[in-house]
């Protein structure tokens, strides 16, 4: 899959993508990570054939997306972002007429229909309507979907998105098997920790332009990235962060559920201020961690703003 | 290259189409998938088709003339009933049209965009409008079937039929595949919100002015009106249906008739495809 200067200006005015230039090898499990508006469903909607670029041209298998729409949706397997699971069908009914869409003949997609069920643990909700699926099982079924007529780029949109922590870790390792099976994987992501733990390489995109394209340990090294200082503690934590956002040396802070997020070019020599200036606010302090620079990390030094902003 | 990933291989001639081959594939498992879907959903079908053919037929053909309260016929000899007939046939196949294809694509337009995973199928997303159409007019011609032994049966008096039977397949076939574009033009132009309320603004007035409790060349006598019912198509749905039914009595001439017919047919067809590229692709 490649895409060579693709741009998208919506009729109103607004560019969400520009100029994108990626390149993504048979196999190869790459990851689109940015915020919220950053333009990743926009991208994922032109490689798919369902938003028409303004500039620029995308190849998926060889095929021009723009060019022969028909040819490349048989070359792609999509999970959108929503789920659109055909309500009017039940569990069974929505992979077997995909198959059938898809040329497959009648014994053929019965057969695959049953062998994907089985692989998903959906066997036993076939006759389930799909509105009644909790969202990991619904998750799973478009999964199941898109890969049905063998796709030879699987493409997810944020797919880990609004599922529960267990479904999302259900999913993760779902994904490594069909990597590890040779299955060609597009997704984007806001989260760091599953762009850093899934993916083989990462484009940081941020209002429509990739800011960085690396493996996720290049990208960490590569860039002037802060280190972080975990502090677990009790008490007024937006005044611990206030206290010690005035250390030097100290470039941001975040308030976290439990503690406050340092984040800082250089740790060594460090703890000892912090520990001291946090004391001095009154705060229990429960735990100290420091880390290397995190994606979270490379993404404020390329953009000075939070992913969660 | 998934071969690997230990599924049933799919049979390479199903990859290897080409793209025309795989869009009538395509075509062929969309329509199967609605096929299904109306299967499913049989008894809603019948209660929605029947309804109100078989009020208006039962109340006006048989309640009023049982009691005495008949409404005049054509200035031509035929009875109320006889004018009624074609037009209940008319408005079955109309509302068919709009309630097969306009009100589905209220939830598949919805916020979740349901209908992606039919654009996604291997054919072009005018095939897949086309697909909307062909059948929703299946529907407005299975509409139909089940409407006409209502009006026969229904009414006191005998309807005085002359069929042709040339002109009722040439009218049901563009009145059915009209219908199921002009829903097609109301799912796709209209908000999904909005489009069960057009049943009240666009749907009630077409089918009480077009032609169908009364045939189009009495109106005369009301000029402004004659003219300016020229604009619904049902007008032409009904007085097709006159003139393949009961051309005894009055109608617009056969050229005008099929005329307008074609010409709707085609102009919604066209926009109703327009609006539903303009709604999946952005
Ligand atoms: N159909 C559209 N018309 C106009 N603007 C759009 C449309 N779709 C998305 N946008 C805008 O494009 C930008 C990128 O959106 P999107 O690709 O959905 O971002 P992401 O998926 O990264 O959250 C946003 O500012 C969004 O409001
Ligand atoms: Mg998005």
């Amino acid at each position: 899959m490649s895409t060579e200067g693709l741009t998208k200006t919506f009729p109103d005015g607004l560019t969400a993508v520009v100029g994108l230039d990626l390149e993504v090898a048979s196999g190869e499990i790459f990851g689109l990570l940015g915020p919220n508006g950053a333009g990743k469903t926009t991208t994922i909607g032109m490689l798919t054939t369902r938003v028409v670029p303004t500039g620029g041209r995308a190849l998926v298998g060889g095929v021009d997306v723009v060019r022969r729409p028909s040819k490349a949706k048989r070359e792609i397997g999509v999970v959108p972002q929503t789920n659109t699971l055909d309500r009017s069908l039940n569990v069974w009914e929505n992979l077997y007429f995909h198959g059938r869409y898809f040329g497959i003949d009648r014994a053929g997609a019965r057969a695959r229909t049953d062998e994907l069920l089985a692989r998903f643990q959906l066997t036993d909700k076939a006759t389930r309507k799909v509105g009644t699926l909790s969202g990991g099982m619904a998750q799973r079924l478009m999964v199941a979907r898109a890969l049905l007529h063998e796709p030879r780029v699987l493409f997810l949109d944020e797919p880990t998105t609004g599922l529960d922590p267990q479904s999302r870790i259900a999913l993760w390792d779902l994904l490594r098997d069909l990597h590890g099976a040779g299955q060609t994987i597009v997704l984007t992501t806001h989260y760091m920790e599953e762009a850093d733990r899934l993916c083989d390489r990462l484009g940081i995109i941020d209002s429509g332009a990739m800011l960085a394209l690396g493996t996720p340990s290049e990208l960490k090294a590569g860039l002037d990235a802060d280190s972080v200082v975990d502090i677990a503690a009790d008490g007024d934590l937006d005044e611990l962060a206030r206290a010690l956002t005035r250390v030097p040396g100290v470039s941001r802070t975040d308030v976290r559920d439990n503690g406050v997020r340092v984040f800082a070019p250089v740790v060594t020599g460090m703890l000892p201020p912090l520990l001291a200036s946090a004391q001095a606010t009154g705060a229990t302090i429960r735990d100290v961690s420091v880390s290397e620079p995190t994606l979270e990390s490379v993404f404020i030094a390329l953009t000075g703003r939070d992913l969660r902003e | 290259m998934s071969e690997g990933a230990g599924y049933p291989a799919i049979p390479s001639t199903a990859r290897d189409r080409s793209d025309r081959h795989a869009a009538t594939v395509a075509f062929a498992g969309l329509l199967m998938r609605d096929l299904r879907v109306l299967t499913k959903e049989r008894g809603r079908f019948m209660v929605r088709t029947v309804s109100q053919p078989l009020l208006l037929v039962f109340v006006f053909t048989y309640v009023l003339p049982s009691i005495g309260r008949d409404f005049g016929g054509s200035t031509d000899g035929g009875s109320f009933t006889d004018i009624l007939v074609p037009g209940v046939l008319a408005i079955a196949i109309l509302i068919k049209g709009v309630q097969a294809v306009a009100l589905p694509l209220v939830h598949e337009f919805g916020y979740t965009k349901e209908i992606e995973d039919r654009i996604m199928a291997p054919l072009p997303v005018w095939a897949v409008a086309m697909e909307k159409i062909t059948a929703g007019a299946a529907q407005g011609l299975v509409a139909a079937a089940i409407v006409a032994p209502i009006v026969a049966i229904v009414p006191a008096e005998a309807v005085q039929l002359e069929i042709s039977w040339l002109v009722l397949v040439v009218v049901l076939l563009m009145a059915s595949v009209l219908g199921s574009a002009l829903g097609l033009v109301m799912g796709t132009y209209v908000e999904p919100d909005d489009v069960p309320l057009m049943f009240s603004v666009v749907i009630l007035p077409a089918t009480f002015l077009g032609a169908t409790y009364f045939p189009w060349a009495e109106l005369e006598t009301i000029r402004w009106l004659q003219v300016a019912v020229l604009a619904n198509p049902l007008v032409y749905i009904a007085e097709g249906f006159r003139f393949a039914l009961t051309p005894q009595f009055p109608h617009m001439p056969p050229w005008a008739i099929l005329g307008a017919l074609t010409l709707f047919t085609i102009g919604s067809c066209l926009l109703g495809i327009r609006g539903f590229k303009r709604r999946v692709l952005s």
